[in-house]
């Protein structure tokens, strides 16, 4: 039997309003807020009602959730930890091109 | 089944504290944590390491445990005692959900399902509005380089919670089929509608994200959709000028490699990446100059001919 089911790939070609975001991702607009005023969030646009969330967004948002019900990190410590973790997959990267 | 020693899985005596087991389990949960680790086996542990507490940290848990663990040796056969379901089999509906909230047999069978309907990760002022929606899943998927460079299809099996006839929440492996799409990168996720966990009465099944993790590749490296490879050539090839078959992840490709060309000099197979629709990936070619040993006293010869005819100091940046 094959199950019919829509597939979408979150690719770098797509951007989301806050309110698909917030439907994706299931989380609020008031936690939406709070992550841009974090810096953990940088939509394009400079208002909320035009802001363009990027794939790698979803995916901050998205691991910010399992830091806080996993490891119970708060906002603050989330963003830096996505920062540390995106400058250790950089150096990692730059690590795997030393022949 | 086999049984499972929580207290090694932890790194705990038997006799510690619960001040010790909670110490202990964050001190791994931070390190296991599958968004943090790139231990291939990260994921595993951090399941294990949370059914380990789940029950450890409980006091009536942790004395059934020990009580009825007592004699069972890790990696031996448990079976539970009679008259032990009715004690946990209510489940721990209540109970906080992890990334990782499926448990193992053994766990089951001494503790029962524990996965009534709870709500979503996290943010309580969800709880109403998604009662009914079943959770989302979030697994990876591992292809190869070449997966991404042709697009591939793929049918991957994992657990879920299904609705069953009598209206009761199961967990059971399904196989679902994925195409994987052509110029897909490291990171990027493929978001398939419905096909989460089952949602509760006439809620909706959650979403399944797959998220693509690249296989290590025997030749080139990628950086997002820039393939890189390592050229090694000949001394007169890169003093010359060659045309040099170099393979990519589409087959060979003619690289015109032009005269005076020198170790760590980086060429470009623009499109050789991996492209998508609107997205171009390229191929990076870094040079690595390889110098034949002198094996006879000709080819020693010809080496002494050269430093003759061609004087040549490559360090004279060196301030020597």
């Amino acid at each position: 039997m094959t199950e019919r089911y829509s597939c979408i790939v979150l690719d770098d070609d797509m951007t989301w309003g806050i309110t698909e975001v917030s439907s994706l991702c299931r989380v609020d607009h008031q936690l939406i807020f709070e992550m841009v005023n974090e810096g953990l969030l940088s939509p394009e646009g400079g208002t909320p009602e035009t802001w363009r969330f990027h794939a790698v967004e979803i995916k901050r948002i998205q691991v910010t959730l399992r830091l806080q019900s996993d490891l119970r990190v708060n906002l603050p410590g989330a963003a830096l930890v996505l920062d540390l973790l995106e400058e250790l997959e950089e150096l990692r990267c730059r690590l795997r091109q030393v022949p | 089944m086999e049984y499972k020693d929580y207290y090694k899985i932890l790194d705990v005596s038997k006799a510690a504290s619960p001040e010790e087991i909670k110490r202990a389990y964050r001190r791994l949960a931070r390190k296991y944590h599958p968004d943090v680790s790139k231990d291939a086996d990260a994921e595993v542990r951090f399941k294990e390491i949370n059914e380990a507490y789940e029950v450890l940290k409980d006091e009536e848990k942790r004395k059934a445990y020990d009580t009825f663990g007592a004699n069972w040796q890790a990696g031996q056969d448990f079976r539970p005692p009679p008259g032990w379901e009715e004690r946990f089999q209510q489940g721990d509906s209540g109970s906080r959900r992890t990334s990782s909230h499926q448990y193992s047999d053994f766990f089951e069978s001494m503790f029962g399902g524990g996965r009534g309907r709870t709500t979503p990760d996290g943010f309580s002022f969800f709880e109403e509005e998604y009662q009914d929606l079943g959770h989302d899943l979030h697994a990876k998927i591992s292809i190869s380089l070449e997966d991404s460079y042709h697009g591939a299809r793929r049918t991957i099996t994992l657990n879920r919670t299904v609705l069953e006839e009598n209206g009761r929440l199961a967990i059971k492996p399904q196989s679902l089929h994925v195409t994987i799409p052509k110029g897909i990168i490291e990171g990027q996720q493929i978001r398939l509608e419905g096909q989460g966990e089952a949602g509760s009465g006439r809620g909706e099944r959650g979403n399944l994200f797959l998220e693509i993790v690249f296989l290590p590749h025997p030749i080139f490296t990628v950086v997002k959709r820039d393939i890189f490879l390592t050229l090694p050539v000949t001394p007169w090839e890169a003093a010359l000028g060659a045309t040099i078959a170099v393979p990519t992840l589409g087959g060979n490709v003619d690289l015109k490699l032009p005269a005076d060309s020198q170790t760590g000099q980086k060429l470009r197979l623009k499109g050789r990446g991996l492209c998508a629709k609107n997205q171009e990936g390229n191929q990076y070619v870094t040079l690595a100059i390889h110098v034949p040993e002198a094996r006879t006293a000709a080819q020693r010869e010809l080496y002494e001919k050269m430093a003759q005819l061609m004087p040549f100091n490559p360090r004279s940046g060196l301030g020597g």
